[in-house]
C-alpha cells in the first residue's frame, strides 16, 4: 500500500523534524535578549562587536526582553532553554531568582574587578540587588514637555509635580499604564516626604492619597503601554508633558532634533542588567560566563554611555564616559546621574514592588476602568 | 436457523466486509494522522495542560508538607498565631524548601493572596539555617559522636544502602539513600527529615550523607522525637549513645523557633499571614476561578473582592458588549459592501473584491497604527475637522484610546470576516427572484425584506459567529488603540501571563472566557440552528 507508506513516512518526518529541531544548539554561538531599537544597537556597538571580533563567537540577538520572565517560565518547565543570557529590569531579575529561573551567581568570582582595582562587589555596590542580577546600566523613567507648548510667560516644567500643575500648564499628559512610579510620584507631589512614600503606600489611606491625587488629571491623561508610545505622544503633540524613559527622550531631543525638552525633577532611578538562566550545559554556561565577564568590565559599560544616555554601573566607569560616538556631544549632562540632573531623584524600590506590585495593579486598573 | 451467508473466499460475508471497512477507517486514520499528532501536541496538550493550572495548587502541599499537615487543626479564632509546632514543623519544612531554593517561589505564589508573603518567605530563607543550631551543639557536647555523619549513617541508613554505599566505588552517581525501616517508628520526625537532609545533599549538593554533618533542623527534629518518647529501643552500639543522651535532655536549653522566626521578620506574627497559607494548603483550589469573578477565598467562606479591586466581571461584560457592537457594525458596513460585490459586474466586482482583501492582507499593526495616526487628536480626521471648522480647535474629539477608537479600528480590522460569508451566500440568492417579487407588486423595500434578506440570513449567520469569536479574544488591536476604558479581558489575561506570572489566574480567566464562547455558541445553535449557517455556496 504505497498511499499508507508515504503517510507513515510523513508522520515520522514530522516528529523526527521537530525532535532535531529542539536539539539544535549550534558550538560558538550564543542567543542574548535585550530589548531591540536603540538599546540593543548600543549593546551591540560596545559590547557584541567587539566580543566577536575577539573570540569568534556568534552573537544572536533576541528581542523579547519584554515577555523574557514569562518565556524563561515555559522554557524552563520544557526543559529546553535556547537563551544565553537575558537583559531585564531589576523588578524582573528579582521574579526570575524567586521563581528559581535564573542563576546565583557570585559577583566577585564572575565580574571583573574594576580599573581602579576595587572589588566588583564594591564597583557596583548597591547595584547587586539579588544573588542573580549582574547590573548594567542605571536609566531613569522622567519627563519630556513640547517646548512650543509652554503657555507663554511661564517658565517651562522642571519635573514630574508639573504634571499635576494643570493650572500652570494646561494640556494632556501621558502616563506609563501601571502603578509604579505613578504611585510614587502622586505621593511625592502631594507633600509626602520621599523616605515615608513607601511606607504609606502600604497603607490604604496613602494609597487613596495617591489615588485621590492622580484623580485630579485622569481625564486629561493618555496612558501608554510601551515605552517607545510615551516619546511618540509627545513627538505627534498628541500631549504637553509625558513620562518615558530618558534614553529614548535624548534620542528625540539630541538625534531626531524633536522640540522636546526634558524635566528632571524626582525621576525615577532603575537598574537594568543580565541575569544567565538557570540550567544551562557547562559548556555554554563558561561561553556566556566568559562574554559576561568581558561585556561588565570597566570599559565596556564606559563605551556603552558613547550610544545612549543611560549611566554606566559601575563607579569606575563615570570618570570614562566621554562623547556620543556620532554626534561628538559631551555625554554627562545627558545622564540621570549628572548632578545637575539628579537633584531630587527616588530609586525604584524594586523589593518593595515585589510584594505589593499584584495587590496595587489590580486596584490601580480597577481605578482606570470606573 | 437461517444458513451464514458466505464472501467468495469461503469466508462469512459480514466478518469480510467488516474487515474491509475497518481496513478503509484505518487507512482514512493514517491519512488525518499527521494532522491529528500535529494539533495534539501543538493545540490540545498545550492549552489542557495551560487550563489545568487554573485548579493546581501543588506548591503549598509539596513545599511545605509538614506545615500544612501542622497547620490542618490550627484554630485562628481560639489561637491568633499557631503555636510551637506549626513552627518547628515550618523550620525543617524551610529548611529543605531554601536548599531547593524553592521557597521564593512559594513565597510569590501566596503573594497572589496576600501582600507581603513574597518578601517575608525570600528574607526568612536566610535565616533557616540557624534554627536549631543550638540544639546541634547541645548534642555534641553531650556526645561528640553526634556530630558526625557516620554515626547518624548508622542510626538512619537501611543496612543494603549501607552495603551498596560501600561497594560504590566513586563514578557515576551514589546509589541513592535509603531509610532504614525501623527507625521511621522510633523517631518519626527525625527520620523524615534526615531522609530529606540525604536526598538534598546527594542530588544538589552531589555530596555523600556519610561525609555531611545534619542541618541543624535535624538535631531539632531529634530532640523533638527523644522527649516525646524518651524510651526508645533501638538496636546495637548507636541505640546505646541515645539511650545515654536521652536522660540529658532535661538539661538543654529549649530554642524558641517561634522567635527566631519573628526576629527574621515580624509578619510570621500576623495571623492573615497563617490564614492564607492554612486557606490555600489544599493540593486543588477553586481560588483562581473565584479570583477570576472578583470573589476571593477566605478563612469563612466565598466573599467578594474589595470593591476597588473588583475589575474581572466589568472587563469580562465590556469584552462582550464591544464584541456585540463590533459585530453589529461590522453587519451594518459589510452587507451593502456584500450586495455589490454580488451585483455588479464580473470586473468591476472583481476590482471591489481587491479593495476587500487588500487590507485583509496588510499587517494587523500596520493598520492599527494606520487608525492612531487617522484618528488622535493631533491627527487627520481631527485636523480635516478642525479645518472645515466643524470641530474647535480646543476641543478635538476623543476618538482614539477610548472604546470608541477600539469599535471603529476592530470593525475595520474584522470587516472582511463578515463581507467574504456574506458575499458567498449573496452570490447564490438568483437575481430573478426580487425581479418576480417587483413584478407581483412588492415596493423595493418589500421585495428587499421578505424575499431577499430572509435569504441572506445564513450569511449573516456565519460573519457574526467569526466576527463576535475573534472579535472576544482580540488582544493587540485593544492593547494599542483602547486606552483604559477600551481593553478587553485578553488584555488582564495577557499581563497576568507576562509581566505577573500568575498563570492559575490566567488561565482561569481564559477558561471563563472559553467556556463563554461555547456557551454563546450553543445559545446560537438552538436559537439559529447551527445548519443554517452558510460559508458559501
Amino acid at each position: 500500500m504505497k498511499l499508507t507508506k508515504a503517510f507513515m513516512a510523513t508522520t515520522a518526518l514530522t516528529v523526527a523534524g521537530t525532535v532535531v529541531m529542539a536539539a539544535g544548539h549550534m558550538a560558538d554561538q550564543m542567543t542574548i535578549v535585550s530589548w531591540g531599537g536603540a538599546y540593543s544597537a548600543s549593546q551591540q556597538a560596545a559590547y557584541h562587536d567587539p566580543y566577536m571580533a575577539n573570540t569568534g563567537v556568534t552573537i544572536i540577538n533576541d528581542e523579547s526582553s519584554s515577555e523574557a520572565v514569562a518565556k524563561l517560565r515555559a522554557m524552563s518547565e520544557a526543559g529546553n532553554i535556547t537563551w544565553d543570557l537575558v537583559d531585564v529590569e531589576a523588578a524582573d531579575a528579582i521574579r526570575l531568582c524567586d521563581e528559581g529561573l535564573a542563576m546565583e551567581i557570585d559577583a566577585d568570582e564572575v565580574l571583573a574587578p574594576g580599573d581602579d582595582g576595587s572589588t566588583a562587589t564594591d564597583d557596583f555596590g548597591d547595584m547587586l540587588v539579588n544573588d542573580c542580577f549582574i547590573p548594567q546600566i542605571v536609566f531613569s523613567t522622567t519627563f519630556g514637555y513640547r517646548t512650543d507648548m509652554v503657555p507663554e510667560g511661564v517658565a517651562p516644567p522642571s519635573g514630574a509635580c508639573d504634571v499635576f500643575d494643570q493650572e500652570t500648564y494646561p494640556g494632556k499628559r501621558a502616563l506609563n499604564r501601571n502603578p509604579v512610579a505613578n504611585m510614587e510620584w502622586a505621593l511625592l507631589c502631594d507633600g509626602v516626604a520621599y523616605e515615608d512614600v513607601y511606607d504609606l503606600l502600604e497603607t490604604d489611606e496613602g494609597q487613596a492619597q495617591a489615588f485621590a491625587k492622580l484623580d485630579t488629571i485622569k481625564d486629561d491623561t493618555v496612558w501608554w503601554t510601551s515605552a517607545a508610545e510615551g516619546v511618540q505622544l509627545l513627538a505627534d503633540g498628541e500631549v504637553f508633558m509625558g513620562s518615558t524613559y530618558n534614553g529614548r527622550l535624548f534620542s528625540a531631543i539630541v538625534e531626531q532634533n524633536q522640540p522636546i525638552g526634558m524635566a528632571w525633577d524626582w525621576q525615577m532611578f532603575d537598574l537594568d542588567g543580565w541575569v544567565i538562566p538557570d540550567g544551562l550545559s557547562d559548556e555554554r554556561l563558561a561561553r556566556v560566563l566568559d562574554y559576561v565577564r568581558f561585556a561588565t568590565d570597566t570599559q565596556r559599560l564606559a563605551d556603552q554611555a558613547k550610544y545612549i544616555s543611560y549611566g554606566p554601573a559601575r563607579q569606575s566607569s563615570a570618570p570614562l564616559v566621554s562623547t556620543h560616538a556620532t554626534l561628538g556631544i559631551d555625554m554627562a549632562p545627558h545622564m540621570p546621574t549628572d548632578p545637575a540632573n539628579a537633584e531630587n531623584t527616588f530609586v525604584n524600590n524594586y523589593t518593595w514592588w515585589a510584594d505589593y506590585r499584584d495587590d496595587l495593579d489590580a486596584k490601580f486598573q480597577s481605578w482606570l476602568a470606573q | 436457523m437461517s444458513e451464514v451467508m458466505l464472501a467468495a473466499d469461503g469466508r462469512p460475508l459480514k466478518a469480510s466486509l467488516n474487515r474491509a471497512l475497518r481496513r478503509q477507517k484505518l487507512r482514512a486514520l493514517m491519512l488525518i494522522a499527521p494532522l491529528l499528532i500535529f494539533i495534539m501536541l501543538t493545540f490540545i496538550i498545550p492549552i489542557g495542560q495551560m487550563l489545568f493550572r487554573s485548579v493546581e495548587n501543588q506548591i503549598v502541599g509539596d513545599t511545605i508538607p509538614r506545615t500544612v499537615a501542622a497547620l490542618a487543626d490550627w484554630d485562628a479564632e481560639a489561637e491568633p498565631v499557631p503555636g510551637e509546632d506549626v513552627f518547628s514543623a515550618f523550620a525543617k519544612d524551610m529548611m529543605v524548601a531554601v536548599e531547593l531554593k524553592q521557597h521564593t517561589r512559594l513565597g510569590s505564589r501566596l503573594n497572589y493572596e496576600a501582600s507581603g508573603l513574597s518578601s517575608l518567605f525570600r528574607k526568612s530563607g536566610r535565616r533557616v539555617d540557624d534554627m536549631g543550631e543550638g540544639y546541634a551543639d547541645q548534642f555534641a557536647a553531650v556526645d561528640p559522636a553526634w556530630a558526625d555523619p557516620a554515626t547518624w549513617v548508622t542510626l538512619m541508613a537501611a543496612p543494603r544502602w549501607v552495603e551498596r554505599q560501600a561497594a560504590w566505588d566513586g563514578e557515576g552517581a551514589e546509589p541513592k539513600f535509603i531509610l532504614s525501616a525501623s527507625i521511621t517508628d522510633d523517631l518519626p520526625q527525625t527520620a523524615s527529615i534526615y531522609a530529606d537532609f540525604a536526598r538534598v545533599t546527594q542530588s544538589e549538593d552531589e555530596e555523600s550523607p556519610t561525609e555531611e554533618t545534619p542541618w541543624n533542623v535535624v538535631y531539632l527534629a531529634l530532640f523533638e522525637d527523644l522527649t516525646a518518647n524518651p524510651d526508645v529501643q533501638i538496636a546495637g552500639p548507636v541505640g546505646d549513645l541515645v539511650a545515654a543522651t536521652v536522660p540529658q535532655l532535661a538539661a538543654f536549653t529549649q530554642e524558641d523557633i517561634r522567635a527566631a522566626f519573628v526576629a527574621a521578620d515580624d509578619g510570621w506574627e500576623e495571623t492573615r499571614v497563617w490564614k492564607t497559607i492554612q486557606t490555600y494548603s489544599a493540593p486543588y483550589t477553586d481560588g483562581y476561578f473565584l479570583n477570576a469573578i472578583d470573589l476571593q477565598k477566605t478563612p469563612d467562606g466565598v466573599a467578594w473582592q474589595p470593591e476597588n479591586e473588583q475589575i474581572y466581571i466589568t472587563l469580562f461584560l465590556r469584552t462582550m458588549m464591544m464584541s456585540v457592537l463590533i459585530t453589529v457594525s461590522c453587519i451594518l458596513l459589510g452587507y451593502p459592501v456584500a450586495w455589490l460585490l454580488a451585483n455588479l459586474p464580473a470586473r468591476k466586482a472583481n476590482m471591489l473584491m481587491i479593495l476587500v482583501l487588500l487590507p485583509f492582507w496588510t499587517s494587523l499593526l500596520v493598520r492599527t497604527s494606520a487608525w492612531k495616526v487617522l484618528l488622535q487628536q493631533q491627527g487627520v480626521i481631527n485636523d480635516t475637522l478642525v479645518w472645515f471648522g466643524l470641530v474647535a480647535d480646543d476641543n478635538r474629539l476623543a476618538l482614539i484610546n477610548n472604546a470608541t477608537g477600539t469599535i471603529i479600528a476592530m470593525t475595520h480590522i474584522l470587516l472582511p470576516f463578515m463581507i467574504l460569508p456574506l458575499y458567498s451566500v449573496l452570490k447564490t440568492i438568483p437575481p430573478s427572484y426580487l425581479r418576480a417579487a417587483k413584478s407581483l407588486g412588492a415596493t423595493n423595500w418589500t421585495a428587499f425584506w421578505r424575499v431577499y434578506f430572509p435569504q441572506s440570513v445564513p450569511g449573516i449567520g456565519a460573519g457574526s459567529i467569526l466576527v463576535f469569536i475573534i472579535a472576544i479574544g482580540y488582544y493587540i488591536t485593544p492593547e494599542i488603540v483602547g486606552g483604559t476604558k477600551g481593553v478587553f479581558i485578553s488584555n488582564r489575561i495577557a499581563y497576568h501571563i507576562s509581566t505577573s506570572l500568575n498563570w492559575g489566574l490566567a488561565a482561569a480567566l481564559g477558561a471563563i472566557l472559553l467556556a463563554m464562547v461555547l456557551l454563546l455558541y450553543w445559545a446560537y445553535d438552538r436559537i439559529v440552528g447551527i445548519d443554517n449557517v452558510k460559508l458559501g455556496g
